[in-house]
């Protein structure tokens, strides 16, 4: 039953048939019973136009542009290798998602980008050019939680589905949750909670740490959570210099971290921001007698800034191409995107490729684009087996559970290939890392 | 933070990045007071000296090669932009050269990004200038203090061009009277071609200087050439003077308020933009008057 044909001409005699073959079906596939119920529905956001067709539309807004240019890209590749695997049918996507066969419940993924430049109004100005003239189906993007807070709320309104790109800030799922947003890389907190023991086991209790803070959601909640977590551990924050996102020279900010007196340096930083900072404190000196630490992995930080500056330095990360010797559909993950890419995937290209088929996989559950029902498809607390194991999605506050995953920098000596820059250290398990639901103040709103 | 090493941490930091506000402001200055031309393109011409020394640095590995390479190639650039394009617009509005400048921006901007993609891309400092020297209050970065010296020559190769040659008096009057020293049998627009390039050169020349300081990546211009516009507009548009000296304040307004937070920085400075232009609006060394 395409979506067409579930707005088809209606009467009583046929009405009564069509709710006893659903109901009596319902009962056999779950999926039709789904069916049965949206069909019934008043259209809602670009449903049902946009699941008209043969095919269906997914608008992504990612930067292309500006301090998360890089990132953005990685990120973009990795959806683009997920819809030509949702398109074909690829083995590991059927992994992933059993129900699927070409495409989602049989219509041909297209999509459509928009250069973010990380800025939350572009953003939203493309998203809903794509809503309005594409009649998308399914809206992604971010690599900035602020971008990620806006598309959320821009979800809400427009009734669009929305799954998160890159966004590590509490507030994502915290106090600006939807019910049609869905994030699956982790919150800043459980970033913190992770990799807190590690860097207290490593340096110690009692220590004075400088923070590095990108001005914007993302940096405010990710130090916030550090700070709280080591402050358990008697650890106490000697400065905190928040710098605007792209700030072209850090130089200010890091002699009042010379100045300092502290015994870690935690970059909170991001993107060509990571970047830039990094290889300035190096050049101020600071590296050598602060530690550093980085609570959110970056994607190509190491082999940006070398791995003379990342080597032993700690972080928590989504995924790491390693990860392939742990899970079988990693390799699969890994394997695929260098065939098509040329390098090893980072954690943003993991984080599209998974969010595409977490969605596939939650429409061809419910068996429809009706978006209440995929809502309710993904709340309904499956175990899917993902790149990192079998991961779940919370129904209270649309956060994958999830594990987290600790690396550290190797030294030159230590690399078996040129883009062998982390070493995997712990796998800690999600479920017991995360804060409760309502910690962050997550209410989603309405269904419809 | 405040504490007395610090504040003299700061300042001297001010210094630092005052003085290559001054060596990019003055490029742009130069040629909004002689030719009248809003180059919107100028952040773009800064970060394509970079490239342009960066791709020096990579066939030769020498750091004064990468210099004279940025500093040439724009220099050759900008006399090709003021024959194709820029002349076409001398007369125009001040809207139509900000579009078109704006426009030649984009196409540096996105044409890097093309080739070299958004990476970014590292020019060390030569070995005699890099590590960290210590200065009693702070340790500093050996380059960044070096960047003060290289700075000041050229600020002082540029005065003695526009102050000391037989050019820099044809410039300085054309900046005054371009009518009068058109009727005096001087060929303003070979002059202006001349001008233009300089601009360019010493644009380039800060953005491969700069380049061991700040990663390179297509977007690094973007950031200075707000604060390089703030720089012309409190120093006073179309003085070489004025940019120096804008430069520096800037510089010091960015470092010392970084000190007390870091947070209000930026907004520091373009108070005190606002401030100069309620107070002195042509600037202050800028001529009454002037447009």
């Amino acid at each position: 039953m395409s979506e067409n044909d579930s707005n088809g001409a209606r009467g009583g005699r046929r009405d009564f048939i069509r709710a006893g073959l659903g109901v009596a079906g319902g009962l056999v596939l779950p999926g039709f019973a789904s069916r049965a119920l949206a069909a019934d529905q008043p259209p809602i956001g670009t449903w049902p136009a946009g699941a008209s067709g043969n095919s269906v539309f997914i608008g992504i807004a990612v930067p292309r542009t500006g301090t998360y240019a890089v990132q953005g890209e990685d990120e973009l590749k990795g959806w683009q290798l997920a819809v030509e695997h949702l398109n074909s049918g690829h083995p590991l996507m059927k992994q992933i998602s059993p129900k699927t066969k070409k495409g989602v419940l049989g219509k041909e993924v297209k999509i459509g980008v928009a250069d973010s430049a990380a800025k939350p109004n572009n953003a939203v100005q493309a998203e809903q050019g794509f809503i309005t003239e594409n009649k998308a189906i399914l809206m992604t993007g971010s690599t900035s939680s602020a971008v990620a807070v806006a598309l959320n709320k821009l979800a809400q309104r427009e009734k669009v589905l929305y799954v998160t790109g890159i966004s590590g800030s509490n507030d994502t799922t915290g106090k600006d949750c939807v019910r049609y947003g869905f994030r699956q890389c982790f919150y800043g907190q459980t970033a913190a909670a992770a990799i807190g023991p590690v860097i207290v086991k490593a340096y110690g209790k009692n220590k004075k740490a400088a923070y590095l803070t990108p001005d914007y959601t993302y940096g405010h909640t990710v130090t916030k959570s550090m700070q709280d977590y080591l402050a358990s551990a008697g650890w106490t924050t000697v400065t905190n210099q928040v710098a605007p996102l792209g700030a072209p020279d850090y130089s200010s900010y890091l002699l009042n971290v010379a100045n300092s007196g502290a015994d870690v340096l935690i970059n909170v930083n991001w993107g060509h921001d990571a970047v830039l900072s990094t290889q300035q404190a190096q050049r101020f000196g600071i590296l050598d007698k602060m530690k550093l630490v980085i609570p959110y992995q970056i994607p190509f930080l190491a082999p940006e800034v070398g791995n003379n500056l990342t080597a032993g330095v700690y972080a928590a990360t989504d995924f790491w191409w390693t990860l392939q010797d742990q899970y079988p559909l990693a390799k699969m993950f890994v394997q695929e995107f260098e065939k098509k890419f040329g390098y090893k995937p980072e954690w943003g290209a993991n984080n599209a490729y998974m969010s595409f088929a977490l969605w596939a996989e939650a429409v061809e559950n419910a068996g429809t684009f009706y978006p209440p029902d995929v809502i309710k498809s993904f709340e309904a607390g499956r175990k899917i087996q993902s790149t990192v194991g079998e991961v779940y999605f919370r129904k209270e506050d649309h956060q994958l559970v999830r594990p987290v995953f600790i690396v550290q920098g190797k030294k030159q000596s230590e690399m078996k290939g040129k883009e062998d820059f982390w070493n995997v250290l712990e796998t800690v398990p999600g479920a017991g890392l995360m804060q409760k639901p309502d910690a962050f103040g997550c209410n989603l709103g309405d269904y419809t | 933070m405040i504490n007395w090493s610090n504040f003299v941490s700061q300042l001297i930091n001010g210094l630092a990045l005052g003085a290559l506000l001054a060596l990019i402001s003055s490029g742009l200055t130069i040629i909004y007071g002689t030719l009248g031309v809003l180059n919107l393109a100028h952040g773009a011409m800064f970060m394509l000296g970079g490239y342009a020394g960066f791709v020096a640095y990579q066939a030769t590995g020498s750091f004064l090669v990468a210099v004279a390479a940025g500093s040439v190639a724009l220099l050759v650039l900008g006399i090709v932009m003021e024959r194709v394009i820029i002349r076409h617009f001398y007369g125009r509005p001040h809207e139509d050269q900000i579009l078109v400048t704006f426009g030649l921006s984009i196409v540096m901007v996105e044409a890097v990004r093309f080739f070299f993609g958004s990476e970014s891309r590292l020019v060390p400092a030569p070995q005699i200038m890099s590590g960290v020297t210590s200065l009693g209050v702070m340790i500093y970065p050996t380059y960044r203090l070096a960047l003060v010296g290289i700075v000041a020559v050229a600020l002082l190769a540029l005065y003695f061009v526009l102050y000391r040659t037989r050019l820099g008096m044809i410039v300085r009057a054309g900046i005054e009277d371009p009518v009068m020293v058109d009727s005096l049998g001087i060929n303003v627009y070979r002059v202006f071609m001349v001008v233009f390039g300089i601009g360019a050169m010493a644009a380039g020349f800060a953005g491969i200087v700069n380049a061991p300081v700040v990663s390179l990546t297509p977007e690094v211009g973007e950031a200075i050439l707000v604060q390089t516009f703030v720089v012309v507009v409190i120093g006073g548009v179309g003085s070489f003077p004025g940019a120096v000296l804008g430069g520096l304040i800037a510089g010091e307004i960015i470092s010392i308020t970084s000190m007390i937070n870091p947070g209000y920085a930026y907004v520091m400075l373009f108070a005190a933009m606002t401030l100069v232009l309620m107070l002195r609006p042509h600037g202050l060394l800028g001529t009454p008057g002037r447009e």
